[in-house]
């Protein structure tokens, strides 16, 4: 019996179209826009004007504060201008927008392709070259990594836990790098655990990528400490409560952050970044995305300069579809919807999805008929279907009493509603506007 | 382009789910069973049945359509439940008239007075298998016997159910050891070969329908389970106290209508809990009052008023009985 | 015949038993309640719309004995008559405050405001602005969902199918503001309803730059500061690119509407202009959203669906 975490959960159809595609570098394009907010925290603030001339690798906006990432020029060239540009949230926000000229780095910067296993850097070392390269968690919540790599005073990390799950459908980003990548991710998790000072890593990896776990149990002989850890096929395993509650089997409070059970979570992609910014000098300014669909031509992989407008990607893949309905940034179960490809990508972009309309579009609301489906499938064990009504009456005391704050957004309820019922729609509202009021009474 | 972009709050894809998948699903599950009734009560069966679903579509027609004037929501297949479980719960020599009545009674009352699918309180066909019982009382307890396909409708032979000859008997003073041998052997009642209503008799094919609905995932084990587990071991523990005063637990399983109610009648979505563990509860509270009916009260079966009586509690289940929240600390 | 005579003897003696107990309880739980609150409340509409900024009319008349001036309270669906009545009881002088109307700052019609993406959440203006700038390339305007109008409780509403936008039926609005705080991205304003319901506003909220703003809808303001420069009363101020224009300052003499270049500056409820200055080509830019408004007046229950349950509910206290 293969381990998954405790409560609800899903399986949608997986569709991971892109599984065999090898990572393929994308053109540069001639143009890069670069949000300054592409992290959860305060955005960063600009240290670049217009017609300055940058380098690849540059610092072009600096971290406003502890919960914030600095952001470096992807490319080389002028730049041409800071405005407010729709970017992937959907909103307009400031962004540094680059004319690309050559590929010029920065000279420190090592661009070979030589494993280098041995971890030089000290402890705070690490913490902090992982801050200066602006590395935030690449499974989508952007979050930055120098802070969950700072435990706080009192709590001490037992355990490092690596996301390799990828549970959501489509995506295979994670999946290729375990597959290309796989000594850098372990070195990469290696000095992750050093920062952390634990020694023992876990990568959890879903059964549905039996050939990343066997090519990574094999090559993990050769590094101490590191346990690959198969799991059964279950969404939202991804997610950081859950991956914990999966392996580990322990179960993060109502509220609490990981280390309270002693656990860090990284993402794969996370650990590959952490290997390039230690080793090679390298600052996040690339990434894996995938590009897929079920109209497309040539679901694919690609590694792709921050900033690239949306479009590019799409052509490299084979062009917009004609059945196109929706173009996702994600997941087809987390990811957000974009009104525009014009809009770049940015370090969170795991991947675009083109949804087929009639596949995406919703159908119409029915009444609830009180299946109790939406509770069974939420893996954080709450009644969504109470919670919908509840915000959308706007009674926020019930809300959060009922631990509407808990809610990890995955979707399982919305997914699952035989009455096409929008309950996650209302539930973020009523998460939103909870959360205000906490953070008021505060 | 010329369609613009869709863009709207994630998920961004469906299960496929829909509320007719299921209804039809568990219609489809109650096939065996209404199959087994035509087998055993033959053109009664069919009337009744017929009646019942025809009627029932008709009155929520009409009644969305003129007096509610709402959107008419027919094709959800709830009416096709309400009317196919009406028919299982009336025997199946019942006058047309009367079905009729059950029928208005059943979707006027049971589920539309409420604000239609998704808002009744009670399992609208219960409601109106209770007000035909406690209203026709000699019509609604006439079981024909289960005299095979050519059986007719009206004119047939009837008989009592086991559960009748049981509780007349005891009541009477004979010992229970003599009257289980009048009743049918226990393969017999688990294919349906006795009286009763229409839906109900035959256990194989009901079970058969659950283990469907099961691995279809339309309903969870939780309420059959534990409706009938707690049957078992009630009747069990008063069957050891005294032999001759109380039937045993096979016999009330498989008598009346406790398949019929722990599988398709307590499992309605909208009258149950919402969580497993509120689940549990009301299915055990189902099989205490079903027991103590059967046994103590003066109706020699009690499945029906069990049920709307926990339909009841629902609401306050739903209140207090919480789902074990991810990361609760235990006390 | 005994047996009647015992029982409506025994019946007599409980209710007479009960009857000193209840005098005797009422008497020690008695709560003094300042007769005036109720008198007060009499005088109220009744409409228990929240416009006042407390829980029901009981609420506010409970508000409105304990206060000492009143002249910062206001109810305004009865407006001053009702609080001069108001005044009278409580024996407080009443200023009449000048009489307002909910007001549609967005004319951001299907034609004027192309749409560029197509939502397909959940029918609400809230979750449709917390997730995206919405359907046009303007994300300060009209989401278009109605939640403004679920919120009215006097079905003085309504979305206008042809425009997407809301429309205010100004004889039934009593300006409780329920829509104001519904809109989450403030559209709506409470204005002075002015002489004859004559008003002039500027209809849009896009505090973007004016090349932006222009080119995501025709009738946006570009905060060219034109009417800033024209207003003979100093009643406009441009801050962020775009213009307001104060109620109280504006002297209604429409000098701002002929100048501005986008037609974002509205004027209701005027009699026509002798003479049609020729410097506005493009008239019909103008006309959707306040022609609309004029006219409904007296139109039919245009959108009755959705609110009839509202309004009983508001009724019971």
């Amino acid at each position: 019996m293969l381990k998954t975490f405790s409560i609800g959960g899903i399986h949608p159809a997986e569709n991971k179209l892109s599984a065999d595609s090898a990572i393929q570098a994308l053109p540069i394009p001639q143009m890069v826009s670069i949000p300054i907010s592409q992290h959860i925290g305060a955005p960063a603030t600009p240290v670049v004007k217009k017609n300055d001339e940058v380098k690849v690798g540059q610092l072009i906006a600096k971290s406003s504060g502890f919960v914030s990432a600095n952001i470096h020029s992807s490319v080389s060239g002028k730049v041409f201008k800071v405005d407010d540009i729709m970017d992937a949230s959907g909103f307009r926000r400031t962004s540094i927008i680059i004319k690309v000229e050559g590929d010029e780095w920065l000279e420190h910067i090592d661009r070979s392709e030589k494993l280098l296993t041995e971890i030089s850097a000290s402890k705070e070392e690490i913490i902090k070259r992982v801050g200066d390269a602006g590395i935030v968690g690449l499974g989508g919540a952007t979050f930055p990594a120098h802070v969950k790599l700072s435990v706080p005073p009192g709590k001490t990390a037992e355990v490092l836990i690596i996301n390799a799950v990828e549970c959501e459908p489509y995506l295979t980003s994670d999946h290729r790098i375990m597959l290309e990548k796989g000594d850098e991710v372990l070195v990469g998790t290696q000095i992750l655990m050093k920062a952390l000072e634990v020694n023992k890593a876990i990568i959890g990896i879903e059964n549905n990528k039996p050939d990343a776990i066997a090519h990574l149990t094999k090559l993990a002989t050769n590094y101490e400490g590191i346990e690959i850890c198969p799991l059964k096929t279950q969404y939202p395993q991804g997610g950081e409560k859950q991956l914990i509650s999966a392996t580990i089997k322990r179960e993060v409070p109502s509220g609490a952050l990981p280390i309270e059970v002693g656990a860090v979570v990284q993402n794969v992609g996370t650990a590959y970044a952490v290997y390039e910014a230690i080793q090679k000098n390298k600052p996040l300014i690339e990434r894996v995305a995938t590009i897929t669909g079920k109209s497309l031509k040539n679901p694919s992989n690609w590694m792709f300069r921050i900033g690239t407008p949306v479009k590019d990607i799409i052509e490299a893949a084979g062009g917009m579809p004609e059945d196109t309905g929706k173009i996702v940034g994600g997941g087809p179960m987390m990811g957000k919807a974009l009104s525009s490809v014009d809009v770049p990508l940015t370090k969170g972009s795991s991947g675009l999805l083109l949804l087929p309309r009639e596949e995406t579009a919703r159908k119409a609301t029915k009444a609830c008929i009180r299946c109790g489906k939406c509770v069974s499938v939420c893996p954080m064990g709450l009644e969504p279907y109470l919670l919908m009504v509840c915000a959308d009456q706007k009674n926020y005391e019930r809300l959060e009493k009922d631990a509407v704050m808990d809610c990890i957004e995955c979707g399982s309820c919305s997914y699952t509603c035989p009455a096409h019922r929008p309950l996650l729609d209302y539930i973020r509202l009523g998460k939103g506007k909870v959360g205000q009021i906490m953070r008021a009474r505060k | 382009m010329n369609t613009k972009v869709l863009v709207a709050p994630s998920p961004h894809v469906h299960s496929g789910d829909s509320i007719q998948k299921n209804m039809y699903g568990v219609v489809f599950a109650m096939l065996p069973a209404l199959l087994f009734s035509f087998f055993y009560f033959g053109l009664g069966a069919l009337v009744v049945t017929l009646t019942a679903v025809a009627s029932c579509y008709l009155f929520e027609f009409l009644i969305q359509k003129y007096i509610l004037q709402s959107e008419v929501t027919i094709n959800d297949g709830s009416a096709l439940i309400t009317g196919i479980l009406l028919a299982f719960n009336v025997p199946s020599n019942l006058p047309i008239w009367i079905i009729i009545i059950g029928a208005l009674v059943s979707i006027g009352i049971g589920k539309m007075t409420f604000g239609g699918l998704g808002n009744n309180v009670f399992n609208p066909a219960l409601v109106g298998r209770v007000f035909l019982l406690i209203s026709f009382p000699v019509q609604m307890t006439s079981w024909p016997k289960p005299t095979g396909l050519s059986s007719g409708y009206i004119d047939v032979e009837t008989g009592a159910t086991p559960l009748a000859i049981i509780k007349e008997g005891l009541n009477s003073g004979q010992p229970l050891s003599k009257l289980m041998s009048e009743i049918p052997s226990n393969m017999d009642l688990f294919l349906g070969n006795m009286g009763g209503s229409m839906g109900e008799i035959a256990g194989a094919a009901l079970v058969l329908g659950l283990i469907y609905m099961l691995i279809r995932k339309i309903i969870t084990w939780h309420i059959p389970v534990s409706v009938i587990g707690s049957v078992a071991i009630f009747t069990g523990i008063l069957h050891m106290v005294d032999p001759e005063a109380y039937a045993g637990p096979l016999f009330h399983i498989l008598t009346g209508g406790l398949l019929l109610g722990g599988i398709f009648m307590a499992t309605d979505y909208v009258t149950s809990p919402m969580s497993n563990k509120g689940m549990i509860i009301y299915g055990i509270g189902i099989g205490v009052l079903t027991v103590v009916i059967r046994v103590f009260g003066a109706y020699p079966e009690g499945v029906s008023f069990a049920i709307l009586i926990m339909n009841a509690f629902v609401p306050l289940i739903n209140v207090y009985v919480k789902p074990k929240r991810f990361g609760e600390k235990r006390k | 015949m005994s047996i009647i005579a015992i029982t409506i003897l025994a019946l007599c003696a409980i209710g007479v038993t009960a009857a000193i107990i209840l005098y005797f309880v009422a008497q020690k739980f008695k709560v003094y309640e300042d007769p005036r609150i109720d008198e007060v409340e009499e005088a109220l509409p009744a409409a228990n719309c929240g416009g006042c900024g407390y829980p029901g009319c009981r609420g506010f008349a409970e508000a409105l004995v304990k206060a000492d001036d009143i002249s910062n309270f206001n109810c305004p669906v009865g407006g001053a008559a009702v609080m001069s009545h108001v005044g009278a009881l409580l024996g407080h002088e009443v200023k009449a405050a000048d009489p307002t109307v909910a007001v549609v700052r967005c004319n951001g019609t299907c034609e004027n405001r192309p749409r560029t993406n197509q939502y397909d959440g959940a029918t609400s203006c809230s979750i449709s602005a917390s997730l995206y700038s919405g359907e046009t390339g303007c994300q300060h305007g009209c989401l278009g969902l109605g939640e403004c109008v679920e919120a009215c409780n006097f079905d003085a509403m309504y979305m206008d199918e042809e425009t997407g936008l809301p429309v205010i039926i100004e004889d039934k609005c009593v300006s409780c503001g329920a829509c104001v705080t519904a809109c989450p991205n403030n559209i709506i304003e409470l204005r002075k309803k002015g002489p004859k319901s004559r008003r002039i506003f500027v209809s849009c909220v896009n505090k973007d730059k004016g090349a932006i703003a222009k080119k995501a809808c025709d009738v946006a303001c570009i905060g060219c500061r034109k009417c800033e420069k024209e207003c003979p009363f100093d009643a406009i101020v441009v801050e962020n690119n775009l213009a307001y224009i104060d109620y109280n300052k504006c002297k209604l003499c429409r000098k701002c509407v002929v100048v501005c270049p986008t037609n974002a500056i509205h004027e209701l409820n005027f009699p026509p202009r002798k003479e049609k200055p020729a410097a506005k080509p493009d008239a019909k830019t103008v006309k959707p959203a306040a022609a609309a408004k004029t006219e409904v007046k007296d139109a039919p229950k245009a959108e009755p669906k959705a609110n009839d349950s509202k309004e009983e509910t508001s009724d019971n206290k």
